[in-house]
């Protein structure tokens, strides 16, 4: 590895890099060792296939790549096989010498791997095929399954770099920024605040002018963040280069949840190999422009995501945010200029450069350009990470991309936008997501979590559970948040359990009048929201908890019980072997019985039972 | 927060001291500096907060303040095997906090709470970005995706069980020995 010292050492490390790729005769394997991948054993399959490999001398005949996330998480591990495209999902160990035997040394396909789609119960071959993929459109995320995310080279195949390139060379700082500006982009971490008004505003103003990236992803239920800076993290970095050349900055931050120790390491990775390379440090590509990146481990509290409690975090004080009467692009980090932007809005930035505005802009819909990653996660079928143009439908997206709704239950409603966001229900599905029609009905885009809910899902618990997230993580030195949401929860929490009152839905919207009105930042202000949406589409539901003392859903348990429908049971005793408290009883093939005033509720022969005997009362 | 340090705490503390050289005396670095504490003691005891205080020049009651806001951050020593159950949004709605009770009452211990024999602690965390396979527990480093109730009482069994096999293993080398 030697330092790029100008223009044309990075263009000609770039295309032969490209044509490697391009003229490669060997297969090659992409495994995803992504953060699901890996947890399902990802390391074990690998290992397995070098050894099979290995015995059957083709180490030198196939590439082997441990890929970053591919997106479609239920089916881990995931394997491709390229130039065909071969779709292997759900890999075990015991699987690996039947694919060397046969796919890789004799071409043909193991039938028995080959994935099913669970809707249409046919079998597909080709990863092109899957209608997971098949509907999305995947330019920030295309990448993540063909590149390794801890070699620069691999990056510089797919065409790494070139954005870094056009900037520095072809672009004034001004230019860069207008062509930001009129691509559309508006930031993906949440508020959708137009990223070229941003940077323009950062640029005027004098100081050492700091970039910064938000990888503080603490909506519970995205991961997208994690998965793009885990499986291709020079993009982030390309983007955070180009936007210190727009505004002139020599030095740069990622702020990253402790929870995330890959993603951790792979952008540390990135950056030491980018050093390296010289495309960053001291005199970038010989212009003399300098840039360095720092990273900053979290210490996890969500109130961090805030851009003035991030940067309060960053020199070292505990997160919490401030007014922004004056706003960070002024005076944020050691009150110098500050930019900050959230990991996908940086993945967004190279790709703008190099298609050009014209074309990003091209994409999505009036007021939201480009695509946006959606994490689809819940009560769904294919949960996974999801690209798609902005402006496509709820239906789309849950329904022929993630396959419908888990155990063909009734979908309820979908959870876009964090703690912070709304739930959407049924007539709403063909609504096109992108920022504006989100807010409209109540949510917002937030980070693009996206969490199904069905039948099963109670909304109340589900107000509850997120208005008892947000007071555990305000930070506590407002009082409007503080002690609003605690008396909210309080509230909820009594409804939960049975004793509700007459009034306690009047008294939610006052509360949440005052949270959102009088608190000082985005947390406070955005954190009723759950329960105003909520209570404006479901306030039945609410109402069947106060007077009827029930939840139809079978969640709050002091409202519900299980009960074993004795024409459904069947007899096989699972439930009663299964039952920790020993509490089920009954012969052989009859019906059982279940005591009540023992229960416990722990669900374990609601899990069990086979014929859907064991219902909620 | 006032628990007897072990033998091992007390030496990790001196290597902690000397690690804390490698750290520019800034008050930016306060939070590095904790991760790297609770990296070698797995929990922050007093003696290593007031360390940390001297060392960087500040109150030790501003450095609990940093130190109690972030949720990373432990007072008490975890159990040998932390489980950790995500209550993440993803997990909730798919029945996170039946397999936390489960784990609660398997253990006999509630969320962040340390067995007697410290061989097991519960903690419930925020999310840890596994969503497509919720609900989700950790146990150790190892993630344990689509979590059943009834795949409770099975995973603590397994640890049990490899402990006893790393026991007799040992008895049976140490036999061999004399």
């Amino acid at each position: 590895m030697t330092t790029l010292e100008n223009r044309e050492a990075l263009r000609s490390i770039r295309s032969s890099f490209e044509a490697r790729l391009r003229d490669s005769k060997k297969k090659l394997i992409s495994l995803c060792a992504g953060s699901g991948c890996g947890a399902y054993g990802t390391a074990k399959v690998y290992d397995t296939l070098m050894e099979q490999l290995a015995e059957h001398n083709l180490e030198n005949e196939v590439e082997v790549k441990l890929s970053g996330c591919h997106g479609f998480c239920e089916k881990g591990p995931i394997m491709v096989i390229h130039p065909e495209g071969i779709f292997y999902p759900q890999l075990k160990e015991k699987h690996i010498p039947d694919i060397v035997e046969n796919t890789i040394k004799n071409g043909d396909l193991v039938k028995k791997l080959i994935f099913k789609d669970p809707a249409t119960k046919k079998k597909i071959t080709y990863e092109k095929d899957v209608p997971f993929y098949k509907l999305q459109q995947r330019v920030i995320f295309g990448n993540n399954g063909i590149i390794d995310p801890t070699r620069i080279e691999d990056y510089f195949s797919v065409g790494g770099y070139a954005a870094l390139e056009k900037a520095l060379f072809d672009m004034s700082p001004k230019e860069i920024i207008d062509e930001v500006k009129k691509s559309g982009l508006r930031g993906r971490g949440g508020g959708g605040f137009p990223a070229g008004r941003k940077w323009e505003t950062c640029a005027k103003h004098h100081g050492d002018r700091y970039v910064i990236c938000n990888a503080d992803e603490g909506d519970p239920g995205a991961y997208m963040d994690r998965s793009l800076l885990e499986g291709n993290p020079h993009s982030v970095l390309e983007g955070m280069i180009v936007g210190a050349i727009a505004v002139g900055s020599n030095e740069g931050y990622v702020y990253v949840r402790h929870e995330y120790p890959l993603a951790v390491t792979n952008f540390s990775q990135a950056l030491e190999s980018a050093r390296k390379y010289g495309l960053l440090g001291k005199n970038i590509l010989g212009t003399g422009f300098d840039f360095d990146i720092h990273i900053s481990r979290g210490g996890g509290a969500f109130v961090c995501g805030e851009s003035t409690a991030l940067m309060a975090s960053l020199e070292g004080k505990p997160g919490r945010p401030r007014a922004k009467y004056i706003h960070t692009v002024e005076k944020g980090f050691r009150n110098n200029p500050s930019m900050l932007n959230n990991v996908e809005t940086w993945a967004n930035v190279p790709v703008i450069i190099n298609k050009g505005s014209e074309w990003y802009a091209s994409i999505g819909t009036e007021g939201s350009k480009g695509t946006k990653i959606f994490s689809l996660v819940g009560k769904v079928m294919n949960t996974g990470l999801v690209e798609v143009p902005m402006g496509t439908t709820l239906r789309t997206i849950i329904f022929d991309i993630g396959g419908g709704i888990l155990k063909k239950k009734k979908f309820k409603a979908v959870q876009t936008g964090g703690p912070s966001g709304g739930c959407i229900p049924e007539e709403f599905l063909d609504l096109g997501v992108d920022f504006d029609e989100l807010t409209k009905v109540g949510s917002m885009m937030g980070s693009g979590g996206m969490i199904v809910m069905d039948q099963d899902t109670c909304m109340v618990d589900v107000a509850r559970y997120f208005i008892e997230f947000l007071q555990d993580e305000s930070c506590g030195q407002c009082n409007p948040c503080r002690e609003g949401l605690k008396q909210m929860l309080d509230v909820l929490t009594r409804i939960c359990h049975g004793h509700g009152r007459e009034g306690d839905l009047e008294l939610l919207e006052e509360l949440s009048d005052m949270v959102a009105n009088a608190s000082l930042c985005g947390l406070g202000t955005s954190a009723p929201n759950p329960v105003m949406s909520n209570i404006r589409y479901f306030r039945e539901e609410y109402e069947t908890h106060i007077r009827d003392k029930k939840c139809p859903a079978g969640v709050c348990k002091p409202l519900f019980f299980y009960e074993i429908d004795q024409e459904l049971c069947t007899g096989c005793t699972l439930c009663a072997k299964r039952c920790p408290e020993e509490i089920i009883s009954g012969e052989q093939k009859a019906p059982h019985q279940l005591e009540q005033d023992k229960c416990i509720k722990c669900g374990i022969c609601y899990e069990a039972c086979m014929f859907d005997a064991v219902v909620v009362k | 927060m006032n628990q007897e340090l072990t033998t091992e705490e007390k030496a990790a503390l001196k290597s902690i001291a000397k690690n804390l050289e490698t750290f520019n005396k800034q008050r930016g670095n306060l939070i590095p500096i904790l991760q790297m504490v609770q990296e070698h003691l797995a929990y922050l005891p007093s003696e290593a907060l007031r360390m940390v205080a001297e060392y960087l020049e500040i109150n030790a009651c501003e450095v609990y303040g940093v130190a109690t806001f972030y949720n990373q951050f432990r007072f008490h020593p975890p159990g040998k095997h932390p489980v950790k159950v995500c209550l993440g949004t993803a997990c909730h709605v798919r029945a996170g906090d039946i397999i936390l009770e489960n784990f609660e009452r398997k253990l006999g211990i509630e969320d962040g709470e340390t067995t007697a024999d410290r061989e097991f602690s519960i903690e419930r965390v925020a999310c840890v970005g596994c969503c497509a396979l919720a609900p989700v527990a950790i146990i150790g480093e190892t993630v344990h995706g689509h979590m059943a109730p009834s795949k409770v009482e099975g995973l603590l069994m397994r640890i049990e069980i490899e402990k006893d096999i790393a026991k007799r293993e040992k008895e049976k080398s140490e036999s061999e020995q004399t």
